[in-house]
């Protein structure tokens, strides 16, 4: 065995690894990679005034016609294809009008593309589409154009769907991410984290006792209850990839405000918790399909708050947090420990630790 | 939830830090081992709450940051071989080689595939008997006996399309590195929990003989962390420095023996590299002869034969001997961030560096935080 002493200084750094050269999956995680990826690459190639509002869904007028459209589109790519508590049928119909309706839009119309990989069991195509179809009629909307494209065995996934909504927005309401304002309260309207971990227990094989069910649903009739209490809504996300934490830090961004949430406020899932300690994620990371985030004036913080409560979808809504005027753009949280910390928006793909 | 609820309780958690409070007479430097307790000290904002007589600085206990650049290269040189799947645990994948990362070779079209058990990657070897299944087998002790295990089943199931690549170090050999090494401003430490729940901690009671400072087992949780650092303050305070158990409901003196047994099984002391700091002798497993057929170095010889020397621009170094924090580095949260990561520090939300950026930045920025 050598004597010498190993040399603790100059611990040293590999090469930067700045750019990708291909694409990786980090790029579609809904975190920093993929913001840097839209910033750099595809708005200064695409950009106008109405992409430029960067929300949930666009907002438009028809000229002479009065009243506003909202606009969204959204493509479905998951494995596995069923999960519990729905499918990639009913995900496609429920990710945009949710979309749609987080400017407080009621949607009305969809157009779908479907790509299908050779070699997928009619059966399942079958399943998708029925359940498609009735998560459509469920919500409200009708499919207004569709178009069916298949692609070589190895060149999909089984199925990838795209789906465009349009809706109407009513007059006086106006929701919008730059629209948080200092001394607002953030409300969600039930528990995070269930549909990426719904999705991930399965996916990794992980054996719990309960099983994990995604929260997949269509929200703008809870959105609409909101509304008829008031019109006074700021801001509304609905808190899909990048979870609670990716939305909070783009509506503090977008708004130039500083946000202040409380740990312990935030509803999760017993199931939800112990398989983000399994693998070492962070349920406020984790992805949902039918939860939103509102900003509200406080003076309509309560009525709102039980509003959401009457409705099936927002039982566990509750008051999470404030809009402050101190660190814009950046999210505080109170750990259940009584300190404060930031809560960053997450980088690329969720990835489990080590240990 | 049970086990965790309790483990978090914030009324608790303030207890043990007003009476390490009530205590403490003089500045002291404490080192957290593992990773992971790093990352609980700063998601939980442990470190603010604390005296400001105590320093806590972060341990080598990062199985990510301390795999050496070289390993990482084998590493994409064999997921990039067509025929072999190549298994990780998931924060692996990002750690930057000398060119790309796991990522881009998954990428480049590589079936690169995070596993949560290296008996994932043996069933995969089992399912794909016409593939090379290679599982990255990086960690400290925590990890070694699940590593043994996959190779000892592949033995016995006579597989011959299973191997890992081996790059596991123990602790022990980097704590004696550490207490010998000049300007290492440690008063004591934080043991690393999880490892002694496999290893126990009588091989610690020799090292505190020789070099003595309060070497306290510690847990991952706000509770378990404010404990450890109140018995390590006490023992500073009253003179002593011996080994502690602060997280008995995990940690016997003897550690988990079955474990123990089939690390021996499988694996021998050798000497290993440390990402920047060099080979440290004895620091580290091989497999034995008995399983040299599993090791993925044996199987891909040319990939065994890449040797990469580490460039010298980030101050890992000075930040693990505790005369530095990761914002007294130009790059951080610059240059380097966890999406762009120059060093493995940042890459690992173990990491000093990631777990700074990701929970303290704010306040090493100088803003004043209130909140109401």
């Amino acid at each position: 065995m050598s004597s010498e002493k190993p040399k603790l200084d100059g611990w040293t750094c590999p090469i930067p690894l700045k750019h990708y050269p291909t694409v990786v999956m980090g790029h579609g995680s809904g975190g920093k990679m993929m913001a840097d990826l839209i910033e750099h690459l595809f708005a200064p190639l695409l950009e106008n005034e109405l992409l430029a509002q960067y929300g949930d869904s666009t907002l438009f007028e028809v000229a002479g016609q009065g009243g506003r459209l909202a606009i969204s589109t959204d493509s479905f790519v998951i494995q596995p294809l069923f999960f519990p508590g729905g499918d990639i049928g009913r995900l496609a119909i429920n990710g945009t009008v949710n979309d749609v309706a987080m400017s407080g839009a009621t949607p009305l119309y969809l157009t779908v593309g479907f790509i299908l990989e050779e070699g997928l069991l009619m059966d399942d195509l079958g399943r998708i589409v029925n359940s498609f179809g009735t998560a459509a009629r469920e919500a409200g909307v009708k499919i207004v154009a569709a178009d069916t494209k298949v692609v070589n065995r190895g060149h999909g996934d089984g199925v990838f769907i795209n789906t465009t909504g349009i809706g109407v927005v009513p007059p006086g309401v106006n929701i919008a991410a730059q629209n948080a304002r200092p001394d607002d309260v953030i409300l969600v309207s039930g528990t995070m984290g269930d549909h990426g971990m719904a999705i991930m227990s399965l996916r990794e094989g992980l054996a719990f006792d309960s099983t994990i069910e995604s929260d997949c649903a269509p929200l703008h009739t809870l959105v609409q209850a909101m509304l008829r209490v008031t019109h006074d809504i700021h801001c509304l996300r609905d808190a899909t990839r990048g979870g609670l934490a990716a939305v909070l830090n783009e509506l503090a961004r977008a708004s130039r405000v500083g946000v202040e949430i409380e740990e312990t406020a935030i509803p999760v899932q017993p199931a939800v918790q112990s398989a983000c300690e399994m693998l070492g994620l962070d349920p406020f990371y984790v992805a949902n399909e039918g939860k939103l985030v509102a900003i509200v004036p406080r003076a309509q913080a309560e009525a709102v708050l039980e509003a959401m409560r009457q409705h099936p979808l927002g039982r566990q809504a509750t008051i999470i947090g404030r809009v402050v005027d101190k660190h814009p753009g950046v999210v505080l949280t109170r750990t259940r420990i009584g300190a404060l910390r930031v809560m960053d928006m997450p980088a690329g793909e969720l990835l489990p630790r080590i240990c | 939830m049970k086990y965790l609820d309790e483990y978090r309780d914030g009324a608790l958690t303030r207890q043990l830090i007003q009476q390490v409070a009530q205590i403490v007479t003089r500045p002291w430097t404490l080192m957290e081992v593992c990773g992971g307790q790093t990352h609980n000290i700063l998601k939980s904002g442990l470190d603010t709450l604390l005296p400001s007589e105590i320093t806590l600085i972060h341990g080598p206990g990062c199985p990510v940051c301390v795999t050496p650049l070289e390993l990482v290269d084998k590493a994409i040189a064999i997921a990039s071989r067509p025929n072999v799947i190549f298994t990780s645990y998931g924060d692996m994948l990002r750690v930057p080689g000398s060119s790309g990362d796991l990522f881009s070779v998954k990428a480049r079209g590589g079936d690169v595939r995070i596993v949560y058990s290296p008996l994932d990657a043996v069933r995969l070897a089992q399912a794909n008997p016409n593939k090379q299944v290679v599982f990255f087998a990086v960690g400290f002790e925590t990890t070694a006996p699940a590593n043994a295990m996959s190779v000892f089943q592949a033995k016995r199931l006579g597989l011959k399309n299973y191997s890992i690549l081996v790059s596991h170090v123990t602790v022990p050999p980097i704590l004696k590195a550490l207490l010998e090494a000049d300007n290492v401003l440690v008063d004591g430490f934080l043991a690393p929990g999880h490892v002694n729940a496999v290893m126990g901690y009588w091989e610690y009671e020799e090292l505190v003989k020789t070099h003595p400072v309060p070497m306290v087992i510690t847990g991952f949780e706000p509770v378990d962390l404010a404990r450890g650092v109140l018995m390590a303050v006490r023992q500073l305070e009253e003179g002593r420095a011996e080994v502690e158990n602060a997280y008995e409901r995990a940690v016997t003196r003897e550690g988990n023996s079955a474990g123990q047994k089939l690390i021996d099984e499988v694996f021998m002391m050798t000497d290993r590299k440390w990402r920047g700091i060099g080979t440290i002798p004895m620091s580290g497993y091989a497999l034995r002869d008995a399983y040299r057929d599993y090791d993925a170095e044996t199987r891909f010889p040319d990939a065994a034969a890449i040797s990469t020397e580490e460039s010298s621009i980030c101050i890992s170094g000075e930040i693990l001997k505790g005369l530095k924090k990761p914002t007294h580095c130009p790059a951080f949260g610059k240059t380097c961030t966890p999406q762009n990561p120059l060093g493995a520090t940042m890459v690992s939300s173990e990491g000093a560096c990631a777990a700074y950026y990701r929970y303290g930045r704010l306040q090493e920025s100088n803003v004043t935080l209130v909140l109401e």
